[in-house]
């Protein structure tokens, strides 16, 4: 049960976030999950969205360089606590977490946690022996 | 078997070579001293006069040509025939001020077909070749110099010129063009297009690449080579000394080969002007031995390279001159530090993960030279982990430290983001002398 995820190679330079942002929005795609980390000179944006192939065409005709990647994408009590029961959940198992990050639902008490881990598979499989419920990318566009 | 287009004169002994060159040499400079007042005046101050010149060494007594010389003689200072004999004007680009205008006689137009045929064959280009041009063609000499010697030998000349990329990736693929002539640049440029469009290299029936007008390194050309799939050489000139055709690779690649019985080369050091020994590295000297519209004793080229007199393996008896490595004039100063263009193209084409275009950004903050290279980012696997970019940039600066002795700050940026050109590519930014405002 993997989802896609999106990584944009993006320049330090002011304007690159509104310009991935607005080709988005343009073309109808709407973003669940985003995360950026940085240097100094460049950064990653990973994105979780609703139409990952097309968003990945769109942007590569803009000129981006984009990768699709497939990680994992959780569902966990929105409440203290939550977040290690997962966590602790994959440190039993030996398997690390690469980068996280996490949004909240509108509705219910319900958090999302995206995770890049060595072993998809396998993390899937310790999460839901554990009741974890992890998305599949209908659940995501569903959201 | 070698295959010549001029065999006896291409494989002359030593001996003969410097009989002619002597021979051409005394001729050549009588001839500029009765008939260009310049040179009269010249020749006479320095007591170089004709008589003087007995043997080649003597060509040392004579005053260098510069471009200045050129271009304060514009535009017709320095022809030695009538206009009514000159059939053909070529200029330079001349981006800083009047361009430099040069004549050509119709034998000069002949000789030079000549020697560009003798070039084409020695790089393997036949005369079944379907030949196109990527060149801009006007004032500039490159597109006509390979006109001519291709026709000379017998090729289909397709006359595209540079621009219009797309048309001509077309007319590329539906005329099956086995041959492409233009900047070792452009022909990765059209790579690119080319593969937009749909093209795999397969598609082609491109086989041979003859490029010139700027200098480029073997890790340019490998990649020009796995891009299109063909051979590629190079080949060098100037439009003062005649355009193309002064030398070029033969299909060893090991050097390019001067027309010695037309070019006398020398290597100098720059700054001192003394003639330097053989194998030597310094400005390359040129004195045209046959010219009739525009000869030029003893021009400065400023570009950089050796001559290796060894014999080649082709067969061909004519020295051969080093790729340019750079010129006296694209020489970067930076921290004390000299640095060639070439040497950073040399790392950066040919690393895997970026494009082979490439910039070089030069600014001063404070009373510290700063150099960055701007990269292009490919590569989208890399995006999977962070610590990977971080690695090619570390990898890039690694190396760069490495060839120039200097560090450098490598910027990744997205693909397309560096300028393309169609001629000469610019891939130097000197900031250091504008003030902040400018920047």
């Amino acid at each position: 049960m993997v989802v896609k995820q999106l990584s944009v190679f993006i320049e330090n330079k002011s304007g690159r976030l509104v310009q991935i942002t607005e080709i988005l929005g343009k073309n109808k795609i709407d973003i669940r999950a985003v995360s950026i980390a940085d240097t100094t000179s460049f950064g990653i944006l990973r994105l979780i969205v609703d139409d990952p192939d097309r968003a990945k065409s769109v942007l590569r005709e803009a000129g981006f360089t984009v990768s699709i990647t497939e990680v994992i994408a959780i569902a966990i009590e929105d409440e203290p606590g939550g977040l290690s029961k997962a966590l602790r959940v994959l440190s039993n198992a030996q398997i690390g977490v690469e980068y996280m990050y996490a949004f909240l639902s509108k509705e219910d008490k319900t958090a999302y946690v995206i995770l890049r881990v060595e072993d998809n598979d396998e993390a899937a499989r310790v999460l839901q022996a554990a009741g974890i419920k992890c998305l599949s990318s209908e659940d995501i566009c569903n959201i | 078997m070698t295959v010549f287009w001029q065999k006896d004169l291409e494989t002359m002994d030593r001996a003969s070579i410097e009989r002619i060159q002597l021979e051409r040499l005394q001729h050549i400079v009588k001839y500029c001293y009765d008939n260009v007042p310049f040179y009269h005046e010249r020749l006479e101050k320095a007591g170089a006069t004709p008589d003087k010149i007995k043997t080649l060494g003597d060509v040392e007594r004579i005053p260098f040509t510069t471009k200045d010389d050129i271009r304060d003689t514009y535009p017709f200072g320095l022809f030695a025939v009538p206009m009514k004999k000159v059939v053909r004007l070529h200029a330079s680009s001349g981006t800083t001020g009047k361009p430099t205008v040069v004549g050509y006689t119709k034998n000069d137009l002949d000789t030079w077909s000549d020697l560009m045929a003798r070039l084409i064959v020695a790089a393997g280009g036949r005369e079944d070749d379907i030949a196109q041009i990527a060149f801009g063609y006007g004032l500039f000499t490159g597109a006509l110099g390979l006109h001519y010697g291709l026709e000379r030998i017998g090729a289909t000349v397709v006359p595209t010129s540079s621009g219009n990329t797309e048309k001509s990736i077309m007319l590329m693929h539906d005329f099956g063009t086995t041959t492409l002539i233009s900047t070792p640049s452009y022909a990765l440029y059209m790579s690119e297009v080319a593969r937009e469009m749909g093209y795999q290299k397969d598609d082609f029936k491109m086989r041979l690449g003859l490029f010139g007008s700027e200098g480029s390194t073997v890790e340019m050309r490998n990649a020009i080579e796995e891009a299109w799939g063909i051979f590629a050489t190079d080949n060098y000139g100037m439009s003062e000394l005649m355009g193309p055709g002064v030398s070029g690779e033969c299909e060893r690649r090991e050097g390019l080969h001067i027309s010695e019985d037309y070019f006398l080369p020398e290597i100098i050091d720059g700054a001192t002007g003394e003639t330097l020994p053989r194998g030597a590295t310094g400005e390359l000297v040129i004195t045209t031995l046959g010219k009739e519209a525009f000869p030029l004793l003893r021009y400065r080229t400023k570009d950089i390279t050796r001559i290796n007199y060894d014999r080649c393996e082709c067969g061909r008896t004519f020295a051969r001159m080093d790729k340019v490595m750079g010129r006296t004039d694209d020489m970067l100063k930076i921290r004390g530090v000299n640095v060639f263009p070439t040497q950073i193209e040399s790392v950066i084409v040919g690393m895997k993960g970026i494009s082979p275009n490439y910039q070089i950004v030069v600014t001063r903050e404070g009373f510290m030279d700063k150099l960055e290279i701007n990269v292009e980012l490919i590569d989208e696997t890399l995006l999977e982990r962070f610590a990977e970019l971080e690695n090619l940039q570390h990898t890039i600066k690694d190396k760069l430290r490495s060839v120039l002795g200097l560090d450098a700050k490598v910027n990744l940026v997205q693909p397309k983001q560096i300028e393309r050109f169609a001629g000469k590519a610019k891939r130097v930014v000197d900031l250091r002398n504008q003030t902040k405002e400018e920047k």
